[in-house]
């Protein structure tokens, strides 16, 4: 008797269409800056941005190095300004950038996505996630992508932990020294043809630790990179909505 | 006591001028540990050698919890030649990691330390010719034995560690826990780049698990050595910020717990529960680790009354869905044979290895920053940790179910004194002035202390200032940093198969020690 009660107040937890959901206002997701922002403050800001994400003339702004603390926004006066839309993905790493007085979202691009990632991962893409020095946000949100709210499992889409099953290597971290080899173990044990995505700013350029000595990048400088999601974590929308697209099973927008 | 051998501080965060530091020659330094070590309660937070022109100076921060204050005094020993010293953790065993850290840092050597082992085989360790592939791992000769290895990358998506157990059949009679592939560099990086905004960045991400913790130990560092005190509503807003991730971890951990004996039930219901939480946290601040959230001497999140009446309403649905869940894992014999006696961390042990956070309160341990040196809303606010004695799997677990409580009754005391008079008690400092006078002002030659209880345990983070007020070395410790330790105790005996079990019942930090 207890579990039905619970059961009830539990109710139906998984969100039943995640293409229509948005996230409240104040979610840091795809920033836009304003025309009226002049150079000398975008110098300002420049200055100002921890991880130098930010360009001068015209001003732009580096998704894939930003961790979204949202200083820009407050010290601009809202003339960068972080939207809730969290449709992060690209598979093109300049397609990171927005430059000033752009505001149309982000898409993937169609012809840079290979043919057998959609012929054979469409209904069934089995991944296997490495942490190489990932702060365990970004790895609790990809975990969060199977629960019970958005339970991506319902799109084929799973974590496996041999890399053996899997058809691809999701990294989260900046890469450190000491996990280098291991990544590259883990990469190596993957049966080809297999894709590689990068959840978070961490990975794609070092984010806050960039330039750390402690680190080596260099696997991420052999390899093609077929999916780029920025986020300081990546949220869980995030990284299914670019998944799917990339595997076509949302059609990309 | 003779008042020269230490100094003593009584508010946490705080600061010291290094020159008021005594500086004891080593015999005397290791009989006055000696002394403090036999007082109840007495425990190391911070020992480090930091780097001086011709010296190291080891500084050792000791918690007296039963006098809540912090008893502060050094030794300082030649760069050039190396010295040999005898090693504290021979008489005093929770110095294990503290030494272990040292001599990797430094070469400074130990010879009789029990476990001089690697910590983290950082970037600018001492000796290069050590690499994480070469661990020296401990092993037993004997023919009915069997070794095991699993990791760095284990099943699931978690972070990186090696573990190595020695087992005769299923028992585990042995666990070494390797670390250190999660090595950012991140103190060095603190010193590195002295930008405000960056350090609070990298506070915030030490640990993605506990942002508000670490960050809100950077934040008292940086303002005791700044002098800024906060109005009492912003200290009330971090501290709410506080409980809200430990109930937020607290809750995905009972899941895990479930999900870690295939219980099912439990685990979505509590996963659904968590997710409550930490959109809260995200309708706050926009994210929902609280990233963002927490700056030095100011808020880029004022807390609002609409956001106050989300946080009470969401707060009481999980109250009552979770004592409800709590309740049925609690009483469901098939759980209860799988927790109880499981993986016990004896009051013993705790002690002797520096146990700290909700683990050692689980083992009978009184330890709990929030009640021994309030910090933040806890100066105003008395906290009396919840307690358990028996050490096991069900102890940790059901500590949980009674910290989350308590952290739910703090929020609504604290909520309520901040609703009472909003408009005159929300007074915030403007943003960029503060900044500026931070950037420019922090104390020169002086030591900062902070201590924050963490959902985990006690996060400490110390900096020391140069002649120019500039930081010229940091130092974190995250609880994990002791409690590994623990975990491996907590499994000796078990089957091997009960570990995943065990490890959750801790789970500890990774980043959190590779730093």
């Amino acid at each position: 008797m207890k579990e039905l009660t619970i059961f009830r107040q539990h109710g139906r937890q998984f969100i039943p269409d995640l293409q229509k959901v948005e996230l409240p206002e104040i979610f840091r997701g795809r920033p836009v800056i304003s025309n009226d922002l002049l150079p000398e403050e975008a110098g300002r800001l420049h200055n100002l941005c921890p991880v130098k994400a930010i360009g001068i003339n015209p001003c732009s702004l580096d998704l894939g190095k930003c961790i979204f603390c949202k200083e820009c926004e407050f010290q601009s006066l809202g003339k960068i300004k972080f939207t809730n839309d969290y449709r992060l993905a690209v598979n093109s790493r300049d397609d990171l950038i927005i430059v000033q007085g752009m505001s149309n979202p982000f898409q993937l691009d169609r012809k840079k996505i290979r043919e057998e990632i959609r012929v054979l991962f469409k209904h069934a893409l089995k991944l296997r996630q490495v942490s190489a020095g990932g702060d365990n946000s970004s790895e609790m949100e990809l975990n969060a992508a199977g629960n019970v709210n958005f339970d991506m499992g319902r799109f084929g889409i799973e974590f496996v932990a041999s890399p053996r099953h899997a058809d691809g290597l999701v990294i989260t971290g900046p890469i450190t020294q000491n996990m280098s080899a291991a990544l590259q173990l883990c990469y190596d044990a993957i049966p080809a043809p297999k894709i590689i995505i990068l959840a978070g700013s961490d990975v794609i350029s070092g984010g806050i630790f960039s330039g750390s000595p402690a680190l080596e990048r260099g696997f991420l400088e052999k390899y093609p990179v077929d999916l780029y999601l920025p986020g300081n974590p990546v949220h869980p929308l995030t990284f299914i909505h670019g998944v799917l697209n990339l595997t076509g099973y949302w059609s990309s927008k | 006591m003779n008042q020269t051998r230490y100094i003593e501080l009584f508010s946490n965060p705080d600061s010291v001028r290094l020159l008021d530091i005594p500086v004891l020659d080593y015999p005397a330094f290791l009989a006055f540990l000696d002394q403090l070590m036999g007082e109840e309660g007495t425990h190391c937070v911070a020992y480090f050698a930091l780097p001086q022109a011709e010296t190291f100076r080891f500084i050792c921060c000791m918690a007296a919890d039963e006098n809540h204050a912090l008893v502060i005094f050094s030794h300082e020993q030649p760069r050039n030649p190396l010295p040999s010293l005898p090693s504290i953790t021979a008489r005093h065993f929770q110095f294990h990691v503290f030494e272990r850290e040292i001599f990797e840092n430094t070469g400074i050597k130990f010879p009789d330390h029990p476990w001089l082992k690697p910590v983290r085989f950082p970037f600018q360790r001492a000796d290069h010719s050590n690499i994480i592939d070469n661990y020296p791992f401990y092993s037993i000769e004997g023919e009915e034995l069997h070794e095991v290895g699993v990791g760095p990358i284990h099943a699931g998506i978690i972070e990186p560690g090696y573990f190595r157990f020695i087992c005769h059949g299923e028992e585990v009679l042995h666990l070494e826990i390797q670390l250190g592939f999660q090595h950012r560099g991140i103190e060095h990086l603190f010193v590195e780049n002295q930008q405000l905004l960056y350090q609070s960045i990298l506070a915030e991400n030490i640990t993605g698990d506990t942002a508000i913790g670490h960050s809100l130990a950077f934040t008292g560092v940086v303002e005791s050595l700044a002098g800024i005190h906060v109005s009492s509503s912003l200290a009330i807003e971090r501290t709410v910020a506080l409980e809200l991730e430990r109930i937020a971890v607290h809750i995905g951990d009972t899941a895990a717990l479930c999900t870690d004996i295939a219980y099912q039930f439990g685990q979505v219901v509590n996963e659904a529960l968590r997710t409550i939480v930490i959109n809260t946290t995200q309708l706050w601040c926009g994210n929902r680790f609280g990233k963002g959230l927490i700056r030095p001497s100011k808020t880029n999140y004022p807390l609002s009354l609409d956001i106050v009446k989300v946080i009470l309403k969401n707060l009481e649905e999980v109250e009552k869905r979770y004592l409800q869940v709590t309740d049925r894992i609690f009483t469901l014999s098939s759980v209860l044979g799988r927790f109880e006696n499981m993986g016990k961390l004896t009051p013993k042990q705790a002690t002797l290895i520096g146990t700290v956070g909700m683990a050692a309160r689980s083992s009978g341990m009184y330890r709990d920053i929030r009640w021994s040196h309030p910090f933040s809303a806890f100066t105003d606010h008395p906290y009396e940790p919840a307690m358990l004695q028996k050490g096991d799997v069900w102890s940790r677990a059901l500590l949980r179910k009674l910290e989350v409580e308590k952290s739910i009754e703090i929020i609504r005391k604290l909520l309520k004194n901040f609703m009472i008079d909003h408009s005159e008690f929300q007074n915030y400092e403007t943003v960029n002035q503060k900044s500026n006078i931070i950037n420019s002002g922090l104390a020169p030659l002086s030591l900062a202390i902070s201590l924050v209880e963490g959902w985990r345990g006690e996060i400490c983070h110390v900096a020391v200032t140069d002649n120019s007020g500039k930081m010229a070395f940091y130092k974190i410790k995250d609880p994990s940093l002791h409690n590994w330790m623990a975990l491996a105790l907590a499994v000796r005996n078990q089957e091997i198969s009960d570990f995943p079990l065990c490890n959750k019942s801790f789970n500890l930090s990774y980043c959190g020690n590779d730093l």
